[in-house]
């Protein structure tokens, strides 16, 4: 295996308040090696966003961090500020879903790209313009050169996101962080981005963490992904691996609940239940109430993640593929075309 | 047989300091008792306008509405109350879409009262109705909004809009901004509620999965105009216009075999201000030649209850 | 990739008894605690004014006048003779109204016409504004000047004068608010299903724009027993032998460097009262505030 670029161990993250603490994030481990794509999928209160942030150390008060987080060999968890300041851009950029409110709407592209620039990179302007020039025709705008000079309100939201790339590329980090970056474009625009994401990534050796709660996103760009569920990952593997034939009940739930191009009028499986409310997530494993394959066991102890194959790790006590004559709803998961 | 819902040559168009937006231009459709149209576009593709327009939420500045045949677009408090007991809308997100400051009771009771004034027990069992059968209990009467999940707060809107028993229900974007493991549930729920109270969805849409999953038929739209529209399986088993096809390349796909597949179709919606001349997608089209530049085609019957405006079809 | 993800699972809704929660909040709001404890103990002088003043303020004892504070004249006597202690606690309650009606009548003239203007919109919001920006563009005490002397002196036609240049403040807040309201779905939906502008307005616009009038309202109530005793001091406003604060300390401003009790007394009695009113107005703020609410 290749260099650890990202490697995070037992993450906990705790909002703390009079009447409940809410465990944003109960003990996540997860290492990102250099170059690859991966992908973090989660529903709102997963977790996913609060893992993303403290990678940066951006955790907003008064969230309390837990465990280690090792970005490049340099502890995340507890550095003070100051060396965390340092690393935002440099060694890790991130990348939000509404560019919109990323970008100051007083200044031009041009200029909040040059500040951004200079500021990490510790450049002059005219090597932070020319980089600005080069990242910008590197996320495939038409004229650069215009670009430069226009405000934020000026240009789409799919062209502010492609200059909110080129920022955090221009920068030149190691790891790029996308927090669900597609979600409020249309269909056709995002499309545009993922394939611009994929071939960055696959030209320039980009190692992307990418968070997302859509499935299919993932699917068309990512190599592997963690799939978290209640502050917890439940389900961690190659996007071949874990969407052919997914082991925990809730990935595999999942899969046949979201309606998916190309299977027809069909009637959709549902998971029965809500998100838990992650002030008082159910004991045991979390998804134990929604789950049809639950015993009494999954109540009481939390699953530890095993290994469930090459690769493949998943943390569940009645794991998909080892039901026997797996009936009932995970049948129809085999019919995902392989 | 008349439909349920006809609409023909509707057109809105904004006044904006800067020109005219054509937000809908001659879009017509029907929509038959018991089935399910979706209506599907990217933002600005005037969806929905057409939703609102028809909801009477804003005027129309062309074309007629039918309701079973009868015109409802004359102004007259009578037929405006028809109009709205007939035709119900759905939001997107329900965060926004219930009143904070009121109880369920009232959110789900509200268009009985100002239809019926009705009040007291036989409100109370009217609401209780409602909402077992969008799968709530008499306990949820006396809550607030904020004490709901996404999902339950999306079933309680769905109460409120079937409250007055209509035959139309808008359905805009209804599971958009739901997490997606309750998605389905309210899918599910949707297409019961059709099957039991026979109801008729227009559903707007731009998540093409879902429009496959729920849909009979399909209306593409883009830049306010209708481009292609036909059976939904066979609109996206064979799309005859560019756009479709685009709008088709570019879902994302959870097998990995599609990925190279992902194809997006290149540059950006144009300005609705300044629409090109021609076929709003030619500067987008791989196909254009210089006539889909000079005069916007037509929307043309293929048979089989296919039409499309394209001169160069798939 | 290696992936790991056990931890004890717990719960952490905690038993939280009543007493804790008054604590917490007491703790992250002390200014508004003050200002209540203040308020509280103003209230119920005023209420209890009969049975705690030992003498009666308007009566006129000539040999007593000008007596420095002492144990049978706690706060000393006026030139007239009257306990300065007794006309005190009878002012809170001439006070305490003032706030009251001013602030209610402000509400009920200016609330209705921010919600048809923020409502409707176009040119009705137009006029309806012009007319409340004219009540704006005087200075803060010329208009009630201005117009207690064209109705009348008293502190009835004060209250009056000050709610007439107070009431635009309601319009305006409201204004905004309704606006902001209008564009949620909810009213949309309503419109939708049919329900009438007039309920559309009560129903959903008005209770979700209350939190900025209660705001505005408890910060007025302030500012109102100020410029009633203000108004009073210049003589437009209460009349002797009314014991009101500003009147009090009017009465008796030429004799302040001699007899300082006359005047101070009333003055402290204005600074804590509207101190503690003004203490509970930002606390509300901030309470009310969203932003503060999901931050706890």
């Amino acid at each position: 295996m290749s260099e650890i670029l990202l490697q995070i161990e037992d993450l906990a993250i705790e909002f703390p308040s009079l009447e409940r603490t809410v465990q944003a994030v109960r003990g996540v481990s997860l290492s990102v090696a250099r170059g690859e794509v991966i992908g973090l999928v989660g529903e709102s209160g997963s977790g996913k966003s609060m893992t993303a942030l403290a990678c940066l150390g951006l955790v907003p008060p008064p969230g309390r961090v837990t465990g280690s987080i090792r970005l490049v060999g340099h502890e995340v968890v507890g550095a003070p500020e100051a060396e965390n300041q340092r690393r935002r851009g440099s060694v890790a950029a991130m990348i939000f879903q509404n560019p919109g409110k990323a970008l100051n709407p007083f200044f031009t592209l041009g200029r909040q790209l040059v500040d951004a620039i200079t500021n990490v990179r510790h450049v002059g302007r005219q090597v932070a313009l020319r980089a600005a020039l080069d990242a910008l025709a590197a996320v495939r705008i038409a004229d650069p050169q215009m670009a430069l000079q226009k405000y934020p309100h000026q240009v789409s939201g799919g062209q502010l996101q492609r200059v909110m790339i080129a920022m955090a590329l221009a920068c030149e980090p190691q790891l790029l962080i996308a927090d669900e970056p597609t979600t409020a474009l249309d269909v056709t625009i995002q499309a545009q981005v993922i394939v611009l994401l994929r071939d960055l990534a696959r030209e320039r050796g980009l190692t992307v963490l990418f968070i997302t709660h859509d499935l299919g996103v993932v699917g068309s760009l990512c190599d592997r992904l963690a799939v978290m569920y209640a502050g917890r990952i439940v389900e961690a593997g190659t996007i071949d691996g874990l969407f052919g034939s997914p082991a925990h009940p809730y990935t595999a739930n999942l899969l046949q609940a979201v309606p998916m191009l190309g299977r027809g009028r069909v009637a959709l499986t549902q998971i029965p239940g809500t998100v838990p409310n992650m002030a008082n997530p159910p004991p045991g494993c979390a998804f134990h109430p929604r789950c049809p394959s639950a015993r009494a066991l999954c109540a009481q102890v939390a699953p530890a993640m095993a290994s469930a194959g090459p690769g493949r790790m998943v943390a569940c006590h009645h794991p998909v593929g080892a039901l026997p004559a797996a009936g009932g709803p995970f049948r129809a998961v085999g019919a995902i075309p392989q | 047989m008349t439909a349920l819902l006809t609409v023909q040559n509707l057109t809105k168009r904004f006044q904006t300091r800067h020109g005219i937006v054509r937000a809908v231009d001659d879009v017509s459709f029907e929509v038959e008792q018991g089935e399910t149209v979706a209506l599907v576009g990217e933002s600005g593709c005037g969806k929905t306008t057409v939703a609102l327009s028809l909801l009477r939420l804003i005027s129309q500045d062309g074309g007629r509405v039918l309701f079973e045949g009868s015109d409802l677009s004359t102004p007259g408090r009578a037929v405006e109350q028809a109009w709205r007991q007939r035709l119900s809308i759905v939001f997107q997100n329900p965060y926004s879409s219930l009143d904070p400051r009121m109880r369920i009771r009232d959110i789900v009771g509200e268009p009985l009262v100002t239809a019926y004034g009705l009040s007291g027990r036989a409100l109370n069992e009217r609401v209780v109705r409602h909402l077992s059968e969008v799968g709530l209990g008499s306990e949820h009467l006396t809550r607030f909004p904020h004490e709901f999940s996404g999902g339950q707060r999306q079933r309680i809107a769905i109460a409120r809009a079937i409250a007055l028993e209509p035959k139309l229900l808008i359905l805009d974007e209804p599971t958009a901004a739901l997490d997606v493991s309750v998605q389905a549930q309210v899918l599910n729920l949707l297409q019961d509620l059709q099957k039991r109270l026979g109801l008729s969805y227009l559903f707007i849409s731009h998540n093409l999965a879902t429009v496959e999953s729920i849909a009979d038929r399909v209306l593409i739209m883009y830049l306010g105009r209708v481009v292609e529209r036909g059976p939904v399986a066979e609109v996206f088993a064979a799309p005859r216009h560019p756009y479709t096809r685009g709008l088709l390349d570019s879902v994302p796909s959870i097998d990995p075999r599609h990925r190279g597949r992902l194809k997006p179709v290149t540059g950006e919606l144009p300005s609705t201000l300044n629409p090109p001349p021609g076929c709003a997608f030619a500067p987008r089209c791989a196909r254009a030649g210089d006539e889909c530049r000079r005069i916007p085609p037509p929307l043309v019957a293929t048979g089989a209850g296919r039409f499309h405006a394209c001169l160069h079809p798939l | 990739m290696t992936v790991e993800a056990i931890r004890a699972p717990a719960s952490s809704e905690r038993q939280v008894t009543n007493a804790m929660r008054v604590r917490h909040f007491a703790r992250n709001n002390v200014l508004f605690v003050l200002g209540t404890v203040l308020l509280t103990v103003i209230v119920l002088a005023a209420i209890f004014a009969p049975w705690i003043a030992p003498y009666d303020p308007i009566e006129i004892v000539f040999l007593d006048k000008l007596k420095p504070p002492s144990f049978s004249h706690p706060m000393g006597t006026n030139e007239l003779g009257q306990d300065v202690f007794s006309q005190v606690l009878f002012g809170a309650r001439i006070s305490l109204l003032v706030g009251v009606l001013v602030v209610t009548l402000s509400i009920a003239i200016g609330v209705p016409i921010g919600l048809l203007a923020g409502y409707y919109g176009g040119r009705l919001d137009t006029m309806l504004m012009r007319v409340t920006d004219v009540f704006l563009a005087f200075p803060p005490l010329l208009l009630p000047i201005a117009i207690t002397a064209a109705l009348g002196t008293g502190i009835f036609n004060a209250m009056i004068a000050l709610a007439i240049s107070y009431f635009p403040w309601y319009s305006r807040i409201v204004r905004g608010a309704v606006m902001r309201v209008k564009n949620e779905l909810y009213i949309s939906a309503a419109r939708s299903m049919g329900v009438s502008s007039w309920r559309i307005m009560l129903r959903h616009a008005l209770p979700n724009s209350t939190t900025p009038i209660i705001v505005q309202g408890s910060m007025d109530f302030g500012y109102a027993i100020l410029a009633a005793a203000s108004l009073s001091f210049i003589g437009i406003g209460a009349q002797p032998p009314t014991p009101e604060w500003g009147l009090m300390a009017a009465l008796s401003r030429t004799r302040f460097i001699d007899n300082w009790w006359t005047v101070t007394f009333p003055g402290l009695a204005i600074f804590v009262t509207v101190l503690a009113v003004n203490l509970i107005g930002d606390g509300i703020r901030d309470i009310l505030d969203p932003k503060q609410q999901s931050s706890h």
